[in-house]
This record gives structure tokens, sequence and C-alpha cells, in this order.
């Protein structure tokens, strides 16, 4: 036997990214723009979804990612928009993200010619998903008050992948020792200058301003194309 | 947890490259941003490995240090707390100079002699 190196010098995520872009290529071509919204389990997206989905003035719909069950996808389906489950357990070992081969397997099962945006909940995990690119144009996160400040300098490359930070529970303020301020700081610090938005998707506050950053996403696209 | 997630990743790069043939060793370049946690990396890729030509390959982490640049400044300086601001004039912008790597640097193979020139 005999042994040999070879060089190779190749990002390991280089087959994800590839399907990715196939991805947005076909988003594009359907004049759909995409956001993956990400966050820790709990931190309130599907609520603030579907607080903020029926004020968009634009056609969305949604990629459901859960490990298992419908839940989500349920409560999002009473808005009457389109929703389509993505379960990671079947077939995928229950994995704690959505990658960019289970988007693409979930492509033809979506409307896309009937959207201008796409909101892609990923499974809740602020580790694994900001690994992953799908395909997306933007990313946008939610972060509760209860999950405590130090959160950005415990998951920096979560916080630092995302171009929008949002803030829910503000509700939950009065009840709980939580620094909304050094939240706030160490999102700074992790991301400078990153966009924040303040929100309680339970009483509806700030809700508006998440619409319309959602719907200026939307119309991008459909300015692009 | 996402040393899982990971390792899948880098036995389909090798996979890819060894063409069928059997991988003693895997070089790996991990910058520290990369949040990896080495001893977890090692365990799951032994694990997704398994049964692949990667199997009982060594994998060999090259750590790579965090070091950031400042736009306004051109200052350099390593970091190992998250914070993305420059100490010397207070500006957020930075780019990340390394610390994001996560390549397979190079693998080891094992092969007859005959097919050694290839």
């Amino acid at each position: 036997m005999h042994r040999t190196k070879v060089r190779i010098v190749e990002d390991a995520l280089d087959a994800n990214n590839t399907i990715a872009e196939a991805n947005r290529a076909d988003f594009d071509r359907a004049d759909v723009a995409v956001v993956n919204l990400m966050s820790a389990p709990g931190a309130g997206k599907t609520t603030l979804l579907e607080r903020a989905l029926p004020e968009l003035g634009v056609r969305v719909g949604v990629l459901e990612g859960d490990v298992q069950g419908s839940m989500d996808a349920d409560r999002l389906a009473s808005l009457h928009i389109p929703v389509t489950q993505l379960n990671t357990d079947a077939g995928f070992g229950g994995e704690c993200h959505l990658d960019a081969n289970m988007v693409r397997s979930a492509l033809t099962s979506l409307p896309l010619e009937d959207l201008d945006l796409l909101v892609i909940e990923n499974v809740g995990n602020l580790v694994c998903p900001a690994e992953f690119r799908v395909g997306e144009d933007s990313r946008a996160m939610v972060v509760s008050v209860t999950e405590g400040e130090d959160k950005p300098l415990k998951y920096p490359l979560m916080f630092r992948t995302c171009e929008l930070v949002i803030v829910n529970k503000l509700d939950l303020l009065p009840h709980i020792d939580f620094d909304l301020d050094k939240l706030l700081y160490n999102i700074d610090a992790v991301h400078p200058g990153v966009q924040t938005m303040l929100v309680s998707a339970r009483n509806g506050g700030g809700v508006t301003q998440v619409a319309e950053w959602l719907a200026a996403v939307g119309d991008r696209a459909g300015a692009v194309a | 947890m996402h040393e899982l997630s990971l390792s899948g990743a880098i036995v389909n790069t090798v996979v890819k490259h060894a063409d069928g043939r059997r991988v003693s060793v895997v070089n790996l370049r991990v910058g520290r941003l990369r949040q990896v946690v080495p001893d977890t990396l090692e365990f799951y890729f032994a694990f997704v490995a398994d049964g692949t030509v990667c199997a009982g390959a060594r994998l060999e982490q090259e750590l790579v240090p965090a070091v950031l640049g400042c736009h306004a400044c051109e200052n350099q300086w390593e970091i190992d707390f998250p914070v993305f601001r420059c100490p010397g004039c207070g500006t957020g912008e930075v780019d990340v100079v390394s610390g994001e790597e996560f390549e397979v640097e190079s693998i080891e193979i094992e092969e007859d002699a005959c097919i050694a020139q290839r």
C-alpha cells in the first residue's frame, strides 16, 4: 500500500451552497423573494407570522420547517395562505435545521408562480440553521426577552448572519429581570449596525414594522425582475 | 450539536474527492468563529464516516485564529470574544480576515502502488 496526499481546499459546505444557488435560481425565475426566519425554539416565530402576514399586502407563502408535526403549519394555514410543512425527521434523520437539499425537495409543492414572498420558518435552533444557506435573499431572526441578554455573545454566528434582529415578547418585560439595553448592546457588539425591531407578537406592538420589512423584501424581488 | 451536521458535510466532501479510494487522514481547517468543539467534531466524524471510504480515518483539525480588520484605521487584531468593533477607533466597519474557515484542506489516501501514479 502507498499513501498519497491529495490537496483539496474546499469549503465543506460547498455542496450545500451549490444546491442553495439552484434554489435561488428557481426562486428568481418565479420572481419570489425568500426570507429565512430563524430563532431558538419558542421565541415566537409562528405567532409573529400569524400577526404580521395578514398585514403584508404582497402574496406570501410559508415553508414551515419542524423536526416533527404540523402544528405551526396548521396555525398559519388558517390565514388562508399557501403553507407547506417540511419535517426533518422523515428521511433526514431528525435534522435540527433546514438545509438547501431539504428546501429543494419541497419546491414542487410550493405555488411559487403565485407568490411575491416566501417565508421559510426554519427549525428552532440558534446554531445549525446559521451554517446552512437554503437559497434565501434575506435572513432575519427572532430573539425573545426570556432568553437572556447574553445570547448574541453565545451564538454570534447566528446574530452576524441576519440582517434583521426582531426582539420579541416585550410585553413580558415588567415581569422578568431582563436588561433590554444590554441585549441591544450585545447585538451591536456582535453585529455592529444591524437593524433591530422591538416587538410583542402577543399584543401586536411593533408587528407593523416587521410586516413592512417583509413586504419590502417581497417588493424588492418584483423590482429586480 | 452542529458538529453532527458538519461531520456529514466533511464526509460528503471527502467522498467526492476520494474517488472510491480508502482515506486514512482528513486535514481540516476550522476557523475559531465557527464555534466548533474539536472533540465533539472528532466523535461525530467517526460516527458519520463509518461505512464510507473515510471509515477509521483520522481527522486532523487546524484551528485558524479569528482575526478582524478595520476599514477605517486599517488596524488588524485577533479576538477571543465575539466583539466586532475596532478597539482602536471604535467603528463597526470591520471585516473578518480569518476565522470563518471550514474547509477540507487535504486528504491522505491509501492505494496500491500500481495506481499511485494517477
